[in-house]
């Protein structure tokens, strides 16, 4: 197959191609995206390179919570405002990013950095989980949320943590799970409709 | 004209990401065998195929025909297994079956026996006292089906029956030597106790897991019959389960839930 690139000259096609590796992005899109630069105001272009370095060279893991951070410890860690006794255990640092929308959660947190996945080689030990049991020595914690998929990866994520922790006498739970905001009933599995049913609350 | 879509029920065996919120689902069937299916946006909260397409989960699903891999278009769990997904040792002992299955079926192969075989495993494994037993039958039955399953009860070279006492398997021949062959062979041999070897054919005479019974066996020999389970299991795929590690770190981490000697 004819690779678009070819005709083009090297810079562009050196564009083209490095878009063509990040996820979702196709060597069509890889070209509108790389054509698009060009005629982009040169500051914006190079803007759009600082960021890119900047994030390469600033951003590492939170030494606490392992959270994506530019400062060890994070902002969430060292912020004297957040309740130090309650710790969200989430798979990724993205997951962090969508429970602090909700504006609804004032703990810290913990990042694992993935899933058990057993079928795809990664076991407890690829994730972030012994680190999560030093800080349950060492910080004042009394109750983790674990906050992993509602999935069977994530299940047994969560199961795992939470036999390991259960001896320690503090309270694990795990969010709700029900109906999505604007879903629709009729399509929703029987074991979601079932969680729904049963935690409903008074109207 | 051949028809576009299909319907078909089936076992979900595996699944790995695809692109930003897709997933590509490995998905036994009793009537096609292994069909691999794109599972469009199902990892976006929206979606309204995610809940009933999980890992261990018996769906209905209709699906299009593609070029590569073809396209779910609907889906239905019909049982997902709420006992296993609830129970850490269930769900590690679930996985290991549906990697098993997942790695003996045959892809666009009829394969009704292996679909009930594992279907049945998975149903059988909320409600039984010794989990671990239902795994070696399922192990049994399923190199049954696959047709692998290891000469137990005679001498696979030259046939003479097994006298009692310590044997040896010899896994490219898939089976058990007798003294002098095991003197001649030089393939991969495990050595098999007495005891071991007891286990391993009651299970394997055992066709339905209701035949298995309940013996009382111990924990040394429940480590050596699963350790010659799976070292014939990895010599017949040439490589080793993935899951296999997750069973044995979950097992470690819980108290023995059976009678032992």
């Amino acid at each position: 197959m004819n690779n678009p690139a070819e005709h083009s000259s090297d810079p562009i096609a050196r564009l083209i191609e490095e878009f063509n590796k990040l996820p979702g992005i196709g060597p069509k899109t890889a070209q509108r995206l790389a054509y698009y630069l060009i005629r982009m105001p040169g500051e914006n272009a190079h803007g759009l390179a600082d960021a890119i370095v900047a994030v390469k060279e600033r951003v590492a893991m939170c030494s606490r919570c392992f959270n994506l951070t530019d400062a060890d410890p994070c902002g969430i860690c060292s912020d004297p405002q957040r309740d130090e006794t309650t710790v969200c255990v989430v798979e990724e640092a993205l997951d962090v990013l969508a429970l602090e929308r909700t504006h609804s959660y004032r703990g810290l947190y913990h990042v694992l950095h993935g899933a058990v996945s057993p079928m795809n080689g990664v076991g407890p030990d690829d994730l972030k989980i012994q680190p999560l049991l030093y800080r349950m020595n060492d910080e004042p914690i009394t109750e983790i949320i674990l906050a992993t998929n509602p999935n069977l990866e994530g299940d047994a994520t969560a199961m795992y943590i939470h036999r390991l922790l259960s001896p320690l006498g503090i309270e694990i739970t795990r969010p709700a799970r029900g109906l999505p905001v604007g879903g629709d009933l009729e399509y929703a599995d029987e074991s979601t409709l079932g969680r729904a049913i049963e935690g409903r609350q008074t109207f | 004209m051949r028809l576009r879509t299909y319907k078909s029920q089936g076992l979900i065996l595996r699944q790995y990401t695809l692109g930003e919120a897709d997933r590509i689902l490995s998905i036994l069937t009793p009537n096609m065998g292994k069909v691999r299916v794109v599972a469009k946006s199902v990892r976006r909260p929206q979606s309204k195929l995610r809940g009933h397409l999980d890992l261990t989960n018996v769906v209905e699903f209709s699906a299009s025909y593609g070029r590569n891999l073809d396209i779910i278009t609907e889906a239905q769990a019909r049982d997902d297994h709420p006992e296993i997904r609830s129970d850490l040792s269930l769900l590690s002992q679930a996985v290991y079956v549906c990697e098993l299955a997942d790695s003996f079926a045959e892809e666009r192969s009829p394969s009704r026996d292996l679909y009930l075989l594992a279907t049945v495993t998975l149903d059988l494994l909320p409600g039984s006292e010794d989990v671990w037993l239902v795994s070696r039958w399922f192990e049994a039955r399923l190199l049954d089906v696959a047709g692998f399953r290891p000469e137990l009860e005679a001498c696979v070279e030259c046939g003479a029956e097994l006298e009692p006492g310590d044997h040896t398997l010899d896994l490219a021949a898939g089976g058990m030597l007798c003294p002098e062959c095991r003197a001649l062979g030089v393939g991969g041999k495990v050595r098999v106790s007495e005891s071991a070897m007891r286990v391993l054919r009651h299970i394997q005479r055992s066709r339905r897991f209701r035949d298995v019974g309940a013996p009382s066996i111990g924990e040394r020999i429940r480590k050596e019959v699963e350790g010659i389970s799976a070292r014939y299991i990895r010599s017949i795929l040439e490589r080793s389960l993935k899951s296999e590690e997750f069973v044995r770190r979950v097992a470690e981490s819980e108290p023995l839930r059976y009678a032992t000697d």
